[in-house]
């Protein structure tokens, strides 16, 4: 009976899909409940702004020294294949399209889940852990409306902040690789940068990307931690689930939104 | 004066999984004024019983009332107004990490009383007062040792003034003083706040010590009830191993396995 | 950290980003466009239009004057219709050449007007009458292939 193995994997491949759609479907309605009861997250706004503390002010060493590292890497490549073809003046080109457009949004999202999500989901799974979440709920306190939501707000907040200071720090690596170290023509790198990039089209449109991504790493990571196993096992997993879907949402979104942004010719 | 019981089990029944029923058929009362202890074996229910009474869970058959209201019929805005007169105390404190003691006991004044801060501050001083805390109100729960971060949960859960007190493992892991100060409070508190208190614990003597009624449950069910002498002196076979702690009765010593002889011939 | 230090770096933190955006707006980005200036539309018909895009720039001596707006086909004559939104401070006029040129050798087209010399301007929904069609680079190979070939056949005669 050759065929049973193949189906009970077939079987397993079909459960794991339901489970998935089944899971989606839960934590959409979490996100629906969550924005319907944030009420209090913006009347009570000093909570919101503890949580923009700990999602954004705490991630901006590791998103200014990366946007820095970035831009620099970019610089030093870009110049190397630029140069071949006598255009190393659109080098500030190169750089500053690269980061506004893909690895601005992108890649500071994906520090942002690692860093700031897993914490959210680490607090929020612990606080499930240890009975803080029902104690708040025998207090008549709703704790997602308490401890959720402004967490929510604070990352979606957080997000295109650092993604833009990610952006800036990248660019500001790219002029001190190419102007000051390879000594590529400073007019030219910034006169040719602004002739390039438009407002509407590149910086806009990279705002949006880093804004959706913050709504879906929070989403994701919000609710990994109210949905974990309140063990110690059941948390770390948690955790490990925020970063990996996330990372996997940042890029599969990116792709889709690229798709819709940035290809249109000529219409 | 017959007085409407605070808590009225009836005919509950209950499981988290349909298959598997964790309560049969509960029946209990619950007096106003009264300390009631619910005991029994790990695994027996108790607990559940409290999140029933808690309204956290609905029975799937029966009915549960609680201080008047049946808990099937409360929506979620009910639900809250009769937590609001209720206060539990969690088997290990489940105190707010991120917050100072004084800010835990504070909590459900600033979230449900429109209080001014000196007000509210002496309300909290009065509450920790009653716990023997007022002098730990700055400290963390991190620095505080189990036995005291139990009692900063106790005036936490008394912040409003509830007319109804459940206890989840009070007695849990404490040593011996701690234990004293524990029960004195759930007599006190209980009398100076004219409320009703329900202990759900496993630890039998100091638990006899302290209550009014006590409750024995074993596999879903009430198998015995009466005041602690009567329980003391109960016939019910679990019961009497129960109360004196003996290794072997009812509940067995040996895990169900195949017959020794069996496993030993199959070694050699 | 208590809440006056958390208020100060959320702001700190807030004031980082939102002038960074601005950075990228001002500094990086090309915030000088058409969006708040009055503009007016003309068309022009194109025998081949090129790689032209809409929103491509418009250009007089070099400098940009407008965008592409539209890029349509006319089914009667079997030509581009191309419309473009020009900047209503610059007035051109009626007997203006627009032409499909490059930027560069390879670079991305454009539309390149040439003023002409008549008294009265353009204005909104004029059709420009003088018009050159972007080059088409098999075209000029073709072309130049057949040059070839006759230069190569006139000494045999």
């Amino acid at each position: 009976m050759a065929l049973a193995p193949i189906r009970s994997r077939l079987e397993r491949l079909g459960a794991t899909v339901t489970s998935f759609v089944w899971r989606l479907g839960y934590a959409s309605r979490f996100l629906v409940y969550l924005a319907l009861h944030s009420g209090t997250a913006l009347r009570r706004f000093r909570l919101t702004i503890a949580q923009v503390y700990f999602a954004g002010v705490l991630s901006l060493v590791i998103i200014l020294v990366s946007g820095l590292f970035v831009g620099m890497v970019l610089a030093l490549q870009g110049y190397e294949t630029l140069q071949r073809f006598g255009a190393s003046e659109s080098l500030g080109v190169l750089v500053a399209l690269s980061l506004v457009r893909e690895l601005g949004p992108v890649v500071a999202g994906l520090l942002f889940a690692s860093r700031a999500g897993s914490a959210i989901t680490a607090e929020i799974g612990l606080m499930k852990a240890t009975e803080q979440i029902s104690a708040m709920e025998m207090m008549a306190v709703d704790p997602i409306a308490r401890v959720v939501a402004p967490r929510f707000w604070g990352g979606v907040i957080s997000m295109p902040l650092l993604a833009a200071l990610f952006s800036a720090s990248g660019i500001f690596g790219g002029y001190l690789v190419g102007v000051q170290l390879i000594g590529v023509d400073a007019g030219a790198f910034w006169s040719q940068m602004q002739a390039a990039v438009d407002v509407r089209e590149d910086i806009l449109n990279g705002v949006i990307k880093s804004v959706v991504f913050g709504v879906a790493v929070t989403w994701i990571a919000v609710f990994e931690g109210y949905d974990a196993v309140p063990t110690a096992e059941g948390v770390s997993r948690a955790t490990t689930r925020t970063v990996v879907t996330s990372s996997l949402a940042i890029l599969a979104l990116d792709f889709v939104l690229t798709a819709l942004m940035f290809t249109g010719g000529n219409h | 004066m017959q007085q409407v019981p605070i808590v009225e089990i009836k005919n509950v029944s209950f499981g988290y999984d349909p298959a598997r029923p964790v309560l049969r058929d509960i029946d209990l009362a619950i007096p106003r004024g009264a300390v009631v202890g619910i005991m029994g074996q790990s695994g027996c229910g108790k607990t559940t019983l409290l999140r029933i009474i808690m309204g956290a869970y609905l029975p799937s058959n029966g009915e549960a009332r609680v201080l008047g209201h049946a808990t099937r019929s409360l929506d979620g805005a009910g639900l809250y107004a009769m937590r609001r007169k209720m206060g539990m105390l969690f088997q290990f404190g489940a105190l707010f990490t991120d917050m100072s003691v004084y800010e835990n006991v504070a909590f459900p004044l600033r979230e449900h009383a429109l209080l001014s801060e000196d007000l509210m501050h002496d309300l909290v001083m009065l509450k920790l007062q009653a716990v023997g805390l007022r002098g730990a109100a700055h400290l963390m729960p991190t620095e505080l040792s189990g036995g005291m971060a139990r009692r900063v949960a106790l005036a936490r859960s008394i912040a409003l003034d509830p007319q109804l007190i459940l206890y989840d493992e009070p007695f849990t892991g404490l040593d011996p003083i701690s234990f004293g100060v524990i029960v004195r409070l759930i007599r006190n508190l209980n009398d100076s706040l004219g409320a009703t208190s329900v202990i759900v614990t496993h630890d039998v003597q100091e638990a006899l010590g302290v209550v009014d009624y006590v409750y024995f449950m074993a596999a879903g069910r009430v198998i015995a009830q009466g005041t602690p002498d009567e329980i003391r002196a109960s016939p019910e076979p679990f019961v009497n191993q129960f109360v004196n702690g003996r290794p072997d009765g009812p509940v067995p010593f040996h895990y169900p396995a195949p017959t020794y002889a069996a496993d030993l011939e199959l070694a050699a | 950290m208590n809440r006056s230090m958390i208020d100060l770096w959320v702001g700190v933190f807030v004031a980082a980003g939102l002038a960074g955006l601005l950075f990228l707006a001002l500094k990086v980005g090309n915030l000088a466009t058409f969006s708040t200036n009055q503009t007016y539309q003309v068309e022009a018909k194109f025998a081949n239009i090129g790689g032209l895009k809409v929103r491509g720039p418009v250009k007089s001596a070099g400098v940009v004057v407008g965008r592409v707006a539209d890029v349509r086909f006319d089914n009667e004559s079997y030509e581009a219709i191309v419309s473009l939104t020009i900047d209503t401070s610059y007035r051109f006029p009626r007997d203006t050449t627009a032409k499909i040129l490059t930027s560069g050798i390879l670079g991305e087209q454009y539309i390149g007007l040439e003023a002409g010399g008549d008294g009265v301007m353009l204005k909104q929904g004029d059709r420009l009458r003088l018009t050159q069609s972007a080059v088409v680079l098999e075209n000029l190979i073709s072309q130049f292939l057949f040059n070839k070939a006759a230069e190569g056949k006139e000494p045999a005669k």
